[in-house]
């Protein structure tokens, strides 16, 4: 098809704005998804980001829309992942495209999210055109929105389309606008082959899936590629597209979003980012943007039950299948025996991961508090990368320590500025900026040690702002900081998984807070258990968990006996998640006490 | 050994404390029951292979002395004519001091009942309007008097600790004012708050405070110095008897020895395998519609493998100061104790002790119970 007739566009939205139903009803509108297959929001296709509304894996697929021009139309709707972890995959993504529709929901307004993706279409010179959702809410302000789109985003919103995914109200007058205003592709057909890849996954049964936006040439089956970072060379089996389901197609041409199979074993080879052209054939130059990225939190995941590791093993080699900004590496603990450690994105690939390693592959974890790379210079004139409190030297052997620092954009109503800058403040936060975007919307910037915001900042955020508050966060660079260990001893034995890095001044506040959360976190055992936090040699916390001093049924009778009996079974059954330390059991939780010191007492 | 039991679940008033199956106000239909019961005995003698006479029989409620002498004796009769009872059999009841006289306790005398277990929960006013008994302290002294001049020479006493706003002291003076009675037999239960009850209603929303585990453990261990001291011996968790004078029907139960259950919500232990556990629906109009239909109202509750059986009999032998017999477990199972639960042994090696062939927990250790078996769970 004609490059003219060709539009590549992606939805930019803030969580719950509605971009998941929303392109529902684009497919629905264009006949692309039957009545009969609709689930809901059908690009959300893993289970778990059904439950949590959240895109995690980009997707794409091809409408065909006869507009009211007469023409004929492939219009390709390429998803982004909707989360701050993701934002080098969101400008791949938006980077294969022409354009994009900016979701707003017409009662909450802009939020920080979504404001990052916009300003990231827009440095890709990318058209952006507002659409209001939800306007059918009896809460929607159109007029307000349209402003704070005009006075924060500075685009014109004065023909913004007002919509309703959920009620359908709109999606003909979206579909005319993603023609009228979204320019069509403008690589050169005839060129050498120059193809973006802006995702890929591992299927058991082809290999790797590309998802590719051809800009130059055409990529056919039974093509010879190369894959220009790292010189890898495959052949192509299977071209297509998705639409929604997928469907072989002779080539890929110039303009056009699909797929691409070419027996490539690990989805690490296939980088989001990278640039395909052909290995007869090679383009010049790579397109622009790649970058490898590199895991920023770091925690260690240890099976509850040692006799799961090596499912634990094989569970991590397939989640890295198709995830490759997951890493892991053997560890051992000598409280928790052998286990791994984990490098994510952020906290949220954290627990995503987490989850989907209990729930699929049923693997019950203990994870331990997450930690950022730290950069210690020894007193023999090393660097070296610390991920983890345990592999801190020796205090007398540290020259100095280095934190990632990061730059913050937290965006919310002007009322909950004052706790957030508190917030920020105990975060050890460096203030950059405070911009009143529009009489009640604030943008505040900050500079944050990145330890401190996987520790409990986007809990506590949330808690503080009402859930109004949203955080973007970008990478800024490592900082001198006086950081020191901070030990767990339980019974007098130190908990190595239990060792944190804190910042110095804070680490006496911090041993309270831990061990008395704690305390909460751990049932009464047969013997009193001490829980202390020292650094180095020196206590500076110390609480007791009182011995167990009555747990006994009293009647046990006939009638009884199997009765009491399921009852004490299914209440082992919850302690199956604990952890034997010593003579102690400790519960999952416990291991993570750390995110949850400022949350109320249980 | 085999025993019978035979559950009377109606009641005045149901108390707000107990989850045991009982309906309140449903008095009028105990004749029916009764006839229910005669039924339900003869329909299950008919099938049975191998029928032992009785060594004991327990009526137990619910409120069984809501029956009228005739019936108590008419049931002890029946099972009489289908199974026997041995020679010395014990045949206890559980009666409510509001709800006896003289006359009644000379009824179930003369029909056969030779033990009373006499709901007294509390001998303090206060208490035992918060456990919402109907009884007086003048009940609880008339009928202790006229049982023993209705001639029971074995009388045990239940009581209740652990209640809302009870100190030891209270407590204390409870225990003092039982065996002023002389009782043979006491039985005292830390008050456990069970599901679905009124009590628990009312924890939920906050009315219903407790003494904490340490004051109700300090109340299970005054009771223990205080009662071994008057020559109580400390048999069973939660029981205490006169030397000679434990409750041999309920050492049925933790010796895993056989017993029949009759009556809505009885449940049976059978010794055939390795055991098994049958119940009737803890529900009157279900089991009286089965019994008119021929058809016994008993379900299969569980059947015991060997490992599940060896681990009941464990830890519930543990539950009796006897403990679980190292020859008498040899005997049944073909393997030493040691043997089968090698990392339990060792992990409650602080509680446990191995004297005069027996398998024991102490009694600081019972303290601890549940938390100590699930070890064999």
């Amino acid at each position: 098809m004609d490059q003219k007739y060709i539009r590549n566009f992606s939805i930019i939205a803030h969580i719950d704005h509605g971009k998941s139903t929303l392109a529902d009803r684009l497919l629905e509108a264009t006949g692309t998804l039957s009545q009969r297959e609709k689930t809901d929001q059908f690009l959300d296709k893993m289970e778990l980001e059904k439950e949590r509304g959240i895109t995690i894996k980009a997707q794409s697929v091809r409408l065909k829309y006869k507009a009211d021009d007469g023409h004929d139309y492939i219009l390709n709707l390429i998803d982004t992942p909707g989360h701050v972890d993701f934002s080098y995959e969101v400008s791949r993504s938006l980077s294969a495209c022409e354009g994009a529709l900016l979701v707003v929901d017409a009662s909450q307004g802009v939020e920080a999210q979504t404001l990052a993706n916009v300003y990231l279409a827009i440095d890709q010179d990318l058209e952006v055109f507002p659409v209001l959702n939800k306007v059918d809410l009896p809460s929607a302000e159109p007029a307000r929105v349209k402003e704070e789109i005009e006075e924060i985003i500075g685009l014109d919103a004065s023909d913004a389309i007002e919509a309703s995914a959920k009620e359908g109200i709109g999606v003909h007058e979206i579909l005319e606008a993603l023609v009228r205003k979204i320019p069509p592709p403008q690589g050169d057909p005839n060129g050498l082959l120059k193809a973006l890849i802006f995702d890929s996954w591992y299927d058991s049964y082809q290999g790797v899936v590309i998802l590719a936006r051809v800009v130059d040439g055409k990529v056919s089956k039974g093509d010879k590629i190369l894959l220009m970072s790292n010189r890898k060379s495959y052949e192509v089996t299977k071209v297509g597209v998705f639409s929604p389901h997928p469907f072989a197609t002779p080539s890929l041409h110039a303009g056009e979003v699909g797929f691409i199979i070419a027996s490539i074993k690990v989805v690490g080879d296939a980088k989001v980012g990278e640039t395909i052209t052909h290995f007869h054939r090679p383009a010049e130059k790579a397109l622009p943007g790649f970058q490898v990225v590199k895991p920023m939190v770091f925690s260690g995941l240890y099976p509850i039950d040692p006799g799961d590791y090596d499912d634990l093993r094989d569970a991590m080699e397939k989640l890295q299948l198709n995830d490759s900004s997951f890493s892991f590496e053997p560890e051992t603990s000598v409280a928790l025996g052998f286990g791994f450690r984990c490098g994510f994105l952020g906290l949220l690939h954290m627990e995503i991961i987490q989850e989907r390693l209990e729930r699929e592959f049923d693997v019950g974890l203990i994870t331990t508090a997450p930690t950022v790379v730290y950069h210690v210079h020894t007193t023999d004139g090393q660097m070296l990368r610390v991920d983890s409190a345990t592999k801190l030297p020796e205090e007398q052997a540290i020259e100095s320590i280095e934190e990632p620092f990061i730059r913050a954009s937290i965006h919310l109503p002007h009322e909950f500025v004052g706790p957030l800058l508190a917030l920020c403040e105990e975060k050890r936060g460096i203030q950059n900026e405070i911009r009143y975007l529009t009489a009640d919307r604030v943008m505040v910037i900050y500079e944050l040690p990145l330890n401190e915001v996987v520790l409990d900042f986007y809990d506590r955020l949330k808690s503080i702002t009402r859930g109004y508050a949203s955080l973007d966060y970008d990478f800024l660079d490592y900082r001198p900081s006086k950081l020191v260990r901070l030990n767990i001893l339980i019974n007098g034995e130190t908990v190595d998984a239990l060792s944190l890095i804190v910042h110095r001044d804070k680490a006496a506040q911090q041993g309270r807070e831990l061990t008395s959360k704690m305390k909460e976190f751990i049932p009464r055992q047969q013997y009193e258990v001490a829980i202390q936090a020292a650094l180095g040699n020196k206590v500076i916390a110390r609480v007791n968990v009182k011995a167990l001093r009555k747990d006994v049924t009293a009647k046990c009778y006939g009638g009884d006996i199997t009765r009491k009996r399921k009852l004490l079974e299914k209440q082992k059954e919850g302690k199956k998640r604990m952890k034997q330390v010593g003579r102690v059991e400790i519960p999952q939780e416990a291991f993570l006490a750390i995110l949850k010191v400022k949350e109320p007492k249980q | 050994m085999t025993g019978l039991y035979l559950h009377i679940p109606f009641c005045l008033r149901k108390c707000p404390y107990c989850d045991f199956f009982s309906l309140a106000g449903h008095s009028d239909r105990i004749s029916e029951y009764v006839k229910c019961l005669v039924a339900h005995m003869e329909l299950f003698r008919s099938s049975q292979q191998d029928p032992e006479p009785f060594a004991t029989v327990f009526f137990g409620g619910g409120t069984p002395s809501l029956l009228e002498p005739a019936e108590v004796e008419e049931i002890l009769r029946c099972a009489d004519h289908l199974w026997g009872l041995t020679e010395g059999v014990e045949i206890s009841l559980e009666a409510n001091p509001g709800t006896l006289n003289l006359a009644k306790l000379e009824g179930y005398w003369a029909a056969g009942v030779n033990r009373l277990s006499l709901g007294v929960q509390s001998f303090h006013p206060h208490f035992i309007e918060t456990l919402g008994r109907l009884h007086t302290l003048a009940d609880v002294e008339n009928s202790l008097s006229w049982a023993r001049q209705a001639g029971y020479r074995n009388i045990g006493i239940d009581l209740i600790f652990g209640l809302p706003g009870q100190t030891r002291e209270d407590w204390r003076r409870d225990l003092e004012r039982a065996l002023a009675f002389g009782p043979e037999h006491l039985s005292l239960y830390g008050l456990t708050v069970e599901e679905g009850t009124d009590f628990a209603c009312l924890q939920s929303q906050g009315k219903l405070i407790l003494p904490g585990e340490e004051a109700c453990a300090d109340m299970y261990q005054d009771a223990h110095v205080f009662l071994r001291a008057h020559g109580y011996c400390h048999y069973e968790i939660s029981n205490y008897a006169r030397p000679g004078f434990q409750c041999r029907h309920n050492l049925i139960y933790w010796r895993r020895q056989p017993c029949l259950g009759f009556g809505a919500g009885a449940h049976s232990f059978l010794a055939r395998s390795w055991g098994e556990r049958w119940a009737s629906p803890p529900d009157l109009g279900q089991y009286v519609h089965s019994l008119e239909q021929g058809v016994d109202p008993a379900s299969q509750l569980e059947i015991f493998s060997r490992q599940k059986a060896m681990a009941e009999t464990f830890y519930l032998g543990l539950r009796t100061s006897v403990g679980v017999c190292e020859a008498d477990f040899v005997r049944l199972y073909g393997a030493k104790v040691r043997e089968v639960f090698p990392g339990a042994l060792e992990r409650l090696a602080d509680n446990l002790v191995f004297e005069e062939g027996c398998w024991r927990m102490t009694y600081e250790s019972w303290l601890l119970y549940d938390f100590l078996i699930r070890e064999f769970l």
